[in-house]
């Protein structure tokens, strides 16, 4: 059987089974609506946030870019996992304890404040909004690959299948069915890796087959950094010297993002108690951690598999897939010095060959020549890791607008019956605004998909650490933070962001900070703020420091509540 | 529950909570980046040491983290009296 028609068995079991499991997790109240009636059990809800977090980004394109930038790459890995220490340490256990259904809940009941509720709503819906765009982009581009429909087509079968679980069963069918993908996409991330790693160092485990020999006996990551030298890249292993500091800036701000993202938050609501909720925390990033460690493994393997295949080889001698994706215009050559042998080197002048970096994973089993169904599988998986974090930024949007706005808002007074109505409509058009603009996606979108890390770092993370840590908190302290904290960030972003039509060029980068990493400058910048303001003004009222007391303590967790 | 002890708890909790950040802070962005090149004139198998802390080994240690706080916070909650039943 070939590949296609693998995919299609494939990919067609799996949607049956998010299917079915989303028939079975209907929900029926607005409590199950929004945070699955509150009874989720650790580990499933540690494997919901681990698919929940891990979009296509992290599934397609991260061990690609890991496998261009090397050692750089590092603030990903580190970025995108070091946030669960501060959402388990800093966070969770405590909102849990709050218990209320989202973000803007804490921010508004902590701060004694419509408008603290009004700022922290209209940042929850621009960060998923921005975000949940770029994965309804990804499962469009999965589908018109592997299954040679229509971009548009794909995105299309990509809304039908989120509008019906996510509208049918809320947060209840979205953490059932977000564990069904996390096994999916796990699988699907490792078997191939496993299968490279034997064949290139003779280990099963990914993890330490990277540190392995290859088969002339010199060890994977030397024979990958004389590779690399001898064709002018830089050492694989090693970063330059003004790297470091964006690494480490790059590496801060995708953390405190992480910790302050509304989706990732809201899912330590769905569990019984505070104790769960820390435990949760640690679950969820040990299921993370498994595709986290094997991707910088694949990165190198593949790597070091290409520089062999293709440097200094005939172009007339390229392996089949090399022509497939030529044709896809993924990969590009052009044969400067007409030799007929592909020059691959980090000279402009004399490189023959570009390479998209997004097609490192999905063409990884082909290049490793592994079975069909092993690269059906790779689809599966990454349709699943897009699918599952667009579910749960969509509920985010939709809780936002009817709880948030309509029931907090502007009509306290409607029933709970009228309120999930409302939630069901507000997810439907969420699903479908969200698809059309993935459709046709506004030039920056990709751009400001990972900048929303930033976004989340300079507004929510220090107004929730404060909100628990400081007492001596209050509303003024902590709307000004946010709004400084975001505007300075956003304008420096634009400022330096060409395609958003910022003037900045990086030689004027503040000390060199890339755009990527000023969240952690607009973090610090919120919490001086936030800190300098609250002294000068009156502190918080007694009921409101009864609350503060009132989380530090576990006991007494009561379910979610609405009131 | 006492003010006394309440403050007492508060304070153990974040006594926890600053030795655990402390050592998330050292092995990602000390190990894994400010240190990484000094450390990788070390060998760790096949592995230059800066280079395994900043794509495996700080990662290992973020989980590791977060049980033994797990498992230090249960512990305090009993002693406290603050578990949940």
């Amino acid at each position: 059987m070939g590949v296609q028609t693998w995919t299609f068995i494939i990919v067609g079991f799996t949607f049956l089974l998010y299917i079915g499991v989303a028939i079975w997790a209907k929900a029926g109240s607005t409590k199950e609506f929004y945070v699955a009636g509150g009874g989720v059990s650790p580990l499933a809800n540690g494997m919901a946030t681990a698919a929940d977090w891990m979009s296509a980004a992290s599934y397609l394109s991260m061990a690609g870019l890991i496998s261009f930038m090397g050692y750089s790459g590092s603030q990903y890995l580190m970025g995108w996992t070091g946030g669960y220490v501060l959402l388990a340490l800093l966070l969770a256990p405590y909102l849990r304890k709050f218990g209320k259904f989202t973000v803007p809940d804490f921010i508004g009941e902590r701060y004694y404040s419509k408008q603290a509720r009004l700022v922290a709503l209209i940042c929850a819906i621009f960060v998923s909004f921005t975000y949940v765009v770029g994965q309804m982009k990804g499962v469009g581009v999965a589908f018109a690959r592997f299954l040679e429909v229509p971009f548009s087509v794909g995105i299309i079968i990509g809304i039908g299948i989120v509008f019906f679980y996510a509208v049918l069963g809320g947060m209840k069918g979205i953490t059932y069915t977000q564990v069904a993908q996390y096994c999916v996409l796990i699988f699907a991330f490792t078997v191939p890796a496993i299968f490279i790693s034997i064949q290139m160092v003779g280990s099963p485990i990914p993890q330490l087959g990277m540190g392995g020999t290859v088969s002339d006996g010199t060890y994977l990551l030397d024979k990958l950094n004389m590779l690399s030298v001898d064709l002018g890249f830089s050492e694989y292993t090693s970063a330059g010297m003004d790297d470091r500091i964006n690494v480490f800036f790059i590496t801060a701000a995708l953390m405190f993002g992480t910790a302050g993202l509304p989706h990732v938050i809201v899912r330590f609501f769905t569990v019984p108690k505070v104790r769960d909720a820390r435990k949760s925390a640690g679950y969820a990033l040990l299921f993370i951690a498994i595709l986290y460690t094997t991707a910088p493994a694949v990165a190198a393997f593949a790597r070091t598999n290409l520089l062999q295949t293709v440097s200094n080889q005939p172009y007339a001698e390229m392996p089949l897939w090399f022509s497939k994706w030529e044709t896809a215009e993924l990969i590009t050559f052009e044969d400067k010095n007409q030799d007929g042998l592909i020059q691959y080197v980090a000279n402009p002048a004399t490189n023959e060959l570009t390479i998209d970096r997004d097609i490192m994973v999905l063409a990884n089993p082909e290049i490793a020549n592994l079975p069909a169904w092993v690269i059906a599988l790779v689809v599966a998986g990454g349709l699943a890791a897009a699918l599952s974090t667009a579910a749960g930024l969509l509920l985010v949007i939709a809780t936002s607008i009817s709880h948030d706005l309509f029931k907090k808002y502007l009509r306290p007074d409607i029933s709970e019956k009228k309120e999930l109505f409302a939630a069901r409509v507000s997810i439907a058009v969420a699903v479908i605004a969200a698809g059309l603009a993935g459709l046709n996606p506004p030039g920056f979108v990709a751009q400001v998909v990972a900048l929303a890390f930033g976004l989340a770092a300079s507004s929510f993370f220090p107004a929730i650490i404060l909100g628990i840590f400081d007492k001596r908190m209050n509303k003024e302290g902590a709307i000004a933070g946010m709004i400084i904290g975001i505007l300075f960030t956003s304008a420096y972003i634009w400022y330096f962001k060409a395609q958003l039509g910022g003037p900045g060029t990086p030689d004027q980068y503040w000390f060199g900070i890339k755009p990527e990493g000023i969240g952690t400058i607009g973090m610090l910048i919120n919490l001086v703020v936030s800190l300098v303001i609250s002294r000068m003004t009156p502190p918080p009222p007694k009921t409101v420091q009864a609350i503060v007391e009132d989380i530090r303590i576990p006991r007494g967790a009561g379910s979610a509540s609405s009131h | 529950m006492e003010k006394k002890t309440a403050k007492e708890y508060w304070r153990r909790n974040l006594k926890l909570l600053g030795v655990l950040l402390c050592i998330w802070f050292i092995v990602s962005y000390g190990c894994g980046i400010l240190f990484a090149d000094s450390l990788n004139t070390i060998k760790f198998g096949g592995f230059p040491l800066g280079f395994w802390f900043a794509q495996q080994g700080a990662i290992y240690v973020f989980v590791v983290l977060i049980f033994v706080y797990v498992w230090k916070m249960n512990k305090l909650d009993k002693e406290f009296d603050v578990d949940e039943k």
